[in-house]
C-alpha cells in the first residue's frame, strides 16, 4: 500500500531521488494551475527549495531525515507558522507572522516534510465551501466553477491538483471530510485529542482537530502517525502516542461488523445515496458483517454544534481586538477601537456566528440554548456508544451532494450549514472519521463515503478506508 | 431536517446589546439581516426542545481527562522585539491603546 | 463614627499574587520589577494557537492556603470569565466558578471570632496599564494608554470571606491575620503596597434584626489602615442616605486615599454579562488524597498557634499587643529560644517588641545574650533603665556580654549597704521632704527618689530605694 508521499519519502531517504527534482515538478503543477484554482494564500518557493536542498544534502551526509522526507506539503492557513504569515484567510489577520510554530508544524518539519505554502480556508474555519475566505474562493480541480467544500478547500484542492502530496487540515464539524470528499481524496479527521492543537487558531476548542489529507490512505495514515501523538502543550491532548497504523491496511474486513445507520437524517443527493449503497456492498463481498444500527440522537447533531462551536468561538475569536497583532481600525477610545476593528477585519459569516454564540452563551439565555446543547451533546455520544457494541464502523455518505457552483449557497447560511449533517456528530462525539473517494456522482463529480469508529479506534478505521480504496482502484 | 419555517427576527434591542456585548460595530442592515437569519436559526434550532434532557449531564468535553499539569520551570519566552513589531501601536517597549472608558471589572 | 442603632455587615475578596517561578497557565517567569513585556509567550498575549496549561507549583500554594483556612479542597473546574479590557489579552480571564478548589473553611480572629470562609479559587492576573496624558497617571482624562503584560497570568488565589465581619477593627484584624497565614505557608509575600495581596470591601449597613441592606463593593485599599478608613466612610455615608430616607445603589466604588472619600466606578447595570462557560481548554482538577494528606502535614505553625506557644511560655495574653506584634514579626520563635536559653521569656517578649522592631524573623542578637540580659534583672543586678541602656549597645552591635557592657558603662548594681548609705545621706540632705514624708505626706517620698536617683547618677533602682524609705519612716 502506497501512496505519492509514501513513494518519495522512500526514494528520498534511499538516496534514488532528490528532494529538490521532486518539489520542482510540483512547483511547475503549481505555477500552471494555481492562478485558476486559487488553493495557497501564499507559496513559499524559495523556502521550499532550500529545504529540499537541505533534505537532499541530509541524506548524501548519512542521515536520515525522517519519514515524509522530501514530501512537499502544504498547511492550512489557521496553523501557525514563525514568520510566515499565517491569516485564517481573514483581513483581521492579513500579514501577522506567528512568532512560534504550531506543534504539528514542528513535528513536520522533524520528520523531513518541505512546506510548499499555506492554504486557503473559510475564514477564521467557519464555513462549507472556501467562499467566506477574505482573499477569493478556491476552485474545485474537478470542476473550477464549483466549490471544492469548506473550511480546508485549500488543502484538499492542493492534493487534488497535485499542487502538493500531502496537506493538513482541521475539521470543526466536517472541515476536512466535506472537502475531502467534494474533491475526491481521502480526509481524515482524527479522535479528539489525539493531534495536538497547540499552534491552531481556535475555532471551537472542543470540536477542533488537525488532519491530513493525501491521495492515498496509506499517505494519510503516514502523516498522521508523525503529527499524532501526545504534547505537552495541549492540556487536551490523549497521554498516548501516535497509534500505530503500519499493518492494518492490509488486513482485509472479514468479519468486521459495518454499520449502516437506518435513522440517518435524509436529505443526500440519491447519486451520493447511490455511492453509499455500494461501499456497503463492496464490503460485504470482502467478508464484512453488515449490521443496522440506531442512532436516534444523530439529526440533533447539526443542532447542537451550532449552538456550541459559535458559542466557543464568540470567546475565542474575542482577542481578535487590535490591540497586540492584526489590523486596528483606530478611534478615540478603546471600546470604539474594538468595534471598529472587529467590523471591519471580520467577514459576514464570522460576524453571523460571533452574534449567535454570545447571544447563546449570555445570561437568561444560556440554559435554553448552550446549557441544552451540551446536554443533545451528551445524548449523540451515548447513542454512539451504543450504536458501537453492535458495530465495529459506521457507514455513511460524507456530504449530501458533490460540490455546488460557486455562489449557490452563499444567500442561505442554513442552506450552507446542511453540507455538514453528516459530518458534525463525529465532531461533537470526538470519535474518528475518514472520507475516502467512492467513484462519482453527477456530473462525474467525486463522492466521498465517510467510516466513523469509536474513540481511538484509528486502526479499525483505517482498516476499512483501505478496504474500500482497494475497490475503487482496483 | 425540514424546510425553513417562518420565524420571528430577534429584536433590535437584543441584537444591539448582544453586538454591544461582542463589540462588533454593525451597520442598520447588518442588525436587521442578522435579526433575520439569527431568528430563522433559532426557529430550526427549536428542534431540540422535543427532547427530554432533565436527567442528562451536560457535556463539555468529548475526553475526561484531569490532572493535567506542569512543573514550574521556567521556558524561554517570545523575544520581545519580534512581538512588538508585530503591533499596531508601541510605545516605550509596550503596546498603546486609545484612552481606555470604563473601568476593568 | 456614631454606628449606634446600626449594624455592619462587611464582607472581604482577598487577591494574593502566589510566589510560584512561573505563570499559572505557561512557563513564562512570575516576576515584580522586570522590563515591560519581557516575561512573555504565546498563552500571556493571547495570540492565536496558543494554550494553557496549568502549572502545579501554583495548585500545591493554593491548596495549602486552602488547608490554612480550614477549608474542603474539592474535584475543580476552570471557567472562562469573557470580557473586553486591554489588559486581558485573551479577552477573557480563566478563573474558577461554580466549582471552586476550596469551600467552607473559617479564619479566627485574636479573639478567637471566627469569620467564614465561603471559597479560595484559583485564577490569573491580567497585565499592567499605565494612563499617559490626564492629571496625575489616573486614568480618567487620560490621552492613552500603554499595556505590560508581564504580569498577565500570573496566578492569583482569590478569597472570599462571608459577610461575618462587624466592624473596621475586626476587618483590619482579618486582613492582618489572613497575611500573617499567607507568609506562614510561603504562598506569597502578600505586600499590600506592592500590589500582591488586594482587598475589595463589601460593606452595607441595617437595623439589627432587619434583613440585610444594599451593599457596595470598594477598591482601591492599598494598606491595612486604608480598609479601616474606608470601611468606616462607607458605613458612614451609607447610614447617612437611608436615614434620610434614600436608597443606597448597588455598585462598585473606588476609595481616593487622599480625601478619605469612596466614589461611584460602576453601577450594577453597567457590569458586563460574562457568559461564563466551561474551559474547554483545561481538564479537571481533582487532588489526590495522597496529595492533600501530605500537604495537611507538612503544614507549618500558623499565627494563632504560634501566638498560643508564645502567650503560655511567657504568661501574656494571646490577644495581647506584645503577642500579637511580636508573632507578626515573625520573632516568636526567638522569644521562645531566649526561654529555652535559661532567659525569662516574659521580660523577653518585653525588650523584643520595645527594641526589636527594625530586625526580622531572625533578630541579630543571639538569644543566649538576651537570655543573660534577663537572667541580670531577674536577679536585681540591673534597673529597668540600665537594662534598656544595656539592650542598646546589644541592638547596635549585634550581641555581647550583657555584663561586660554593663561594667564597661559602670553599672554596678547597688548591694543593700551601698543603697542604705545612700538613703542616709538623701535623708540628711532633704530634711525638709523628709520630715513632711515622715508626717504622713506619701507624695514627699517622690522628692527624696529623685535626690537620690540624682546623687547615685542614675544607678540605684527606684523600687529599692522606696522600699528602703519606707522601711526607714516605719521604724522611724
Amino acid at each position: 500500500m502506497s501512496g505519492p508521499a509514501s513513494d518519495i519519502a522512500m526514494g528520498v531517504r534511499d538516496g534514488s531521488r532528490s528532494a529538490v527534482t521532486v518539489l520542482e515538478d510540483y512547483l511547475a503543477r503549481i505555477d500552471a494551475r494555481e492562478p485558476r484554482i486559487h488553493a495557497f494564500n501564499v507559496v513559499l518557493a524559495d523556502e521550499a527549495r532550500h529545504r529540499a536542498a537541505d533534505i537532499d544534502a541530509l541524506v548524501a551526509n548519512g542521515a536520515d531525515p525522517g519519514p515524509l522526507a522530501g514530501v512537499p506539503v502544504a498547511l492550512k492557513d489557521n496553523m501557525c507558522t514563525r514568520g510566515v504569515p499565517t491569516t485564517c484567510s481573514s483581513k483581521i489577520l492579513e500579514g501577522w507572522r506567528p512568532p512560534y510554530d504550531a506543534t504539528v508544524v514542528h513535528r513536520l518539519s522533524e520528520a523531513g516534510a518541505v512546506v510548499v505554502g499555506k492554504t486557503n480556508l473559510d475564514e477564521f474555519a467557519m464555513g462549507s465551501s472556501t467562499e467566506n475566505s477574505a482573499f477569493g474562493p478556491t476552485r474545485n480541480p474537478h470542476d473550477p466553477t464549483r466549490v471544492p467544500g469548506g473550511s480546508s478547500g485549500g488543502s484538499a484542492a492542493a492534493v487534488a491538483a497535485g499542487f502538493v502530496a500531502v496537506s493538513l487540515g482541521s475539521d470543526t464539524g466536517g472541515s476536512i471530510r466535506q472537502p475531502a470528499a467534494l474533491c475526491g481524496v481521502v480526509g481524515v479527521k482524527p479522535s479528539y485529542g489525539a493531534v495536538s492543537r497547540y499552534g491552531l487558531v481556535a475555532f471551537a476548542s472542543s470540536l477542533d482537530q488537525i488532519g491530513p489529507f493525501a491521495n492515498t490512505v496509506a499517505d494519510a495514515a503516514l502523516v498522521l502517525q508523525v503529527i499524532a501523538g501526545h504534547d505537552p502543550a495541549d492540556s487536551t491532548s490523549i497521554p498516548q502516542p501516535a497509534a500505530d497504523l503500519s499493518d492494518v491496511l492490509t488486513e482485509g474486513v472479514a468479519g468486521v461488523r459495518v454499520g449502516r445507520i437506518v435513522d440517518l437524517p435524509s436529505g443526500a443527493d440519491p447519486d451520493v445515496d447511490e455511492r453509499l449503497e455500494a461501499a456497503l456492498e463492496t464490503l460485504q463481498t470482502a467478508g464484512a458483517k453488515i449490521v443496522d444500527v440506531e442512532v436516534p440522537a444523530f439529526t440533533y447533531g447539526l443542532t447542537a454544534y451550532y449552538l456550541i462551536a459559535p458559542a466557543e468561538a464568540s470567546s475565542n475569536l474575542a482577542r481578535y481586538d487590535g490591540v497586540r497583532y492584526g489590523l486596528r481600525v483606530d478611534a478615540t477610545e478603546t471600546n470604539a477601537m474594538y468595534a471598529a476593528t472587529r467590523a471591519e477585519g471580520f467577514g459576514d459569516e464570522v460576524k453571523r456566528r460571533i452574534m449567535l454564540g454570545t447571544y447563546a452563551l449570555s445570561a437568561g439565555y444560556y440554559d435554553a440554548y448552550y446549557g441544552k446543547a451540551l446536554k443533545v451533546r451528551r445524548l449523540i455520544a451515548d447513542d454512539f456508544e451504543r450504536a458501537y457494541q453492535h458495530a465495529d464502523v459506521l457507514l455513511t455518505p460524507t456530504s449530501p451532494t458533490v460540490a455546488f457552483p460557486i455562489g449557490e449557497r452563499t444567500d442561505n447560511p442554513f442552506a450552507m450549514y446542511l453540507c455538514d449533517t453528516y459530518t458534525i456528530p463525529t465532531n461533537l462525539a470526538g470519535h474518528p472519521a475518514v472520507s475516502v473517494p467512492f467513484g462519482t456522482g453527477a456530473g462525474r463529480l467525486p463522492v466521498g463515503v465517510q467510516v466513523l469508529a469509536p474513540m481511538l479506534a484509528e486502526p479499525m478505521m483505517f482498516r476499512v478506508a483501505a478496504e474500500l480504496e482497494r475497490a475503487v482502484t482496483s | 431536517m425540514s424546510e425553513p419555517v417562518a420565524a420571528d427576527p430577534l429584536s433590535a434591542d437584543v441584537i444591539a446589546k448582544v453586538a454591544k456585548l461582542a463589540r462588533l460595530e454593525l451597520t442598520a442592515q447588518e442588525a436587521d439581516r442578522f435579526a433575520r437569519q439569527l431568528g430563522d436559526m433559532l426557529s430550526h434550532f427549536a428542534d431540540i426542545d422535543a427532547l427530554v434532557l432533565d436527567d442528562v449531564r451536560p457535556m463539555s468535553q468529548p475526553y475526561a481527562l484531569r490532572n493535567v499539569l506542569r512543573d514550574d520551570t521556567v521556558d524561554p519566552g517570545l523575544d520581545r522585539d519580534e512581538v512588538l513589531a508585530a503591533a499596531p501601536a508601541t510605545e516605550d517597549h509596550r503596546f498603546r491603546v486609545p484612552p481606555i472608558r470604563g473601568v476593568a471589572p | 463614627m456614631s454606628t449606634d442603632g446600626w449594624e455592619l455587615v462587611i464582607g472581604l475578596e482577598v487577591h494574593v499574587e502566589l510566589d510560584t517561578r512561573t505563570k499559572l497557565f505557561s512557563a513564562s517567569p512570575n516576576r515584580f520589577g522586570d522590563e515591560p513585556n519581557t516575561n512573555i509567550d504565546p498563552v500571556t498575549l493571547g495570540l492565536p494557537g496558543a494554550l494553557p496549561v496549568l502549572n502545579r507549583h501554583a495548585v500545591e500554594l493554593a491548596m495549602r492556603i486552602g488547608l490554612a483556612l480550614n477549608c474542603d479542597i474539592r474535584p475543580s473546574s476552570f471557567h472562562r470569565k469573557n470580557y473586553f479590557y486591554p489588559d486581558m489579552p485573551k479577552a477573557y480571564q480563566i478563573s474558577q466558578y461554580d466549582e471552586p478548589l476550596n469551600v467552607d473553611g473559617w479564619l479566627a480572629l485574636p479573639d478567637g471570632t471566627r469569620i467564614g470562609i465561603e471559597r479560595a479559587h484559583l485564577e490569573e492576573d491580567t497585565g499592567k496599564s499605565t494612563h499617559v496624558g490626564g492629571s496625575g497617571g489616573r486614568l480618567h482624562g487620560s490621552d492613552y494608554s500603554l499595556i505590560d503584560f508581564n504580569r498577565a497570568g500570573v496566578p492569583l488565589v482569590e478569597i472570599v470571606s462571608r459577610p461575618d465581619l462587624r466592624t473596621s477593627e475586626q476587618s483590619r484584624q482579618y486582613v492582618t491575620e489572613l497575611r500573617g497565614i499567607l507568609l506562614a505557608v510561603g504562598a506569597s509575600d502578600a505586600k499590600m503596597e506592592q500590589g500582591s495581596m488586594r482587598v475589595d470591601a463589601n460593606v452595607s449597613v441595617r437595623r439589627p434584626g432587619d434583613p440585610l441592606g444594599t451593599r457596595c463593593e470598594i477598591k482601591n485599599l492599598n494598606s491595612v489602615r486604608s480598609v479601616g478608613r474606608a470601611i468606616e466612610y462607607e458605613a458612614a455615608r451609607q447610614i447617612t442616605m437611608v436615614e434620610a430616607g434614600d436608597t443606597v445603589r448597588q455598585e462598585t466604588r473606588h476609595w481616593d486615599e487622599g480625601d478619605g472619600t469612596t466614589h461611584t466606578l460602576r453601577t450594577k447595570e453597567d457590569a458586563d454579562d460574562y457568559r461564563y462557560f466551561l474551559e474547554p481548554d483545561l481538564v479537571l482538577l481533582a487532588p489526590e488524597d495522597e496529595w492533600i494528606d501530605r500537604l495537611r502535614s507538612e503544614l507549618p505553625a500558623l499565627p494563632a498557634e504560634r501566638r498560643a506557644a508564645l502567650s503560655e511560655v511567657t504568661g501574656k495574653a494571646t490577644d495581647s499587643e506584645a503577642v500579637i506584634v511580636v508573632t507578626e514579626r515573625g520573632q516568636d520563635s526567638y522569644v521562645l529560644a531566649v526561654g529555652e536559653a535559661g532567659g525569662d521569656p516574659a521580660r523577653a517578649l518585653i525588650h523584643v517588641k520595645e527594641a526589636f522592631a527594625a530586625f526580622g524573623d531572625e533578630p541579630a542578637v543571639p538569644a543566649q545574650d538576651l537570655a543573660a540580659l534577663t537572667r541580670m534583672e531577674s536577679a536585681g543586678a540591673l534597673t529597668p533603665t540600665q537594662a534598656k541602656a544595656v539592650l542598646a549597645e546589644m541592638v547596635a552591635h549585634s550581641g555581647g556580654d550583657p555584663e561586660k557592657i554593663a561594667a564597661d558603662k559602670g553599672f554596678e548594681a547597688m548591694d543593700t549597704l551601698a543603697l542604705e548609705t545612700l538613703v542616709d545621706h538623701v535623708i540628711k540632705d532633704n530634711q525638709a521632704s523628709w520630715e513632711t514624708y515622715c508626717a504622713g505626706q506619701d507624695k514627699a517620698i517622690g522628692a527624696l527618689i529623685g535626690a537620690a536617683m540624682k546623687a547615685s547618677r542614675g544607678q540605684a533602682d527606684g523600687k529599692a530605694v522606696t522600699a528602703v524609705l519606707r522601711t526607714r519612716r516605719s521604724t522611724a
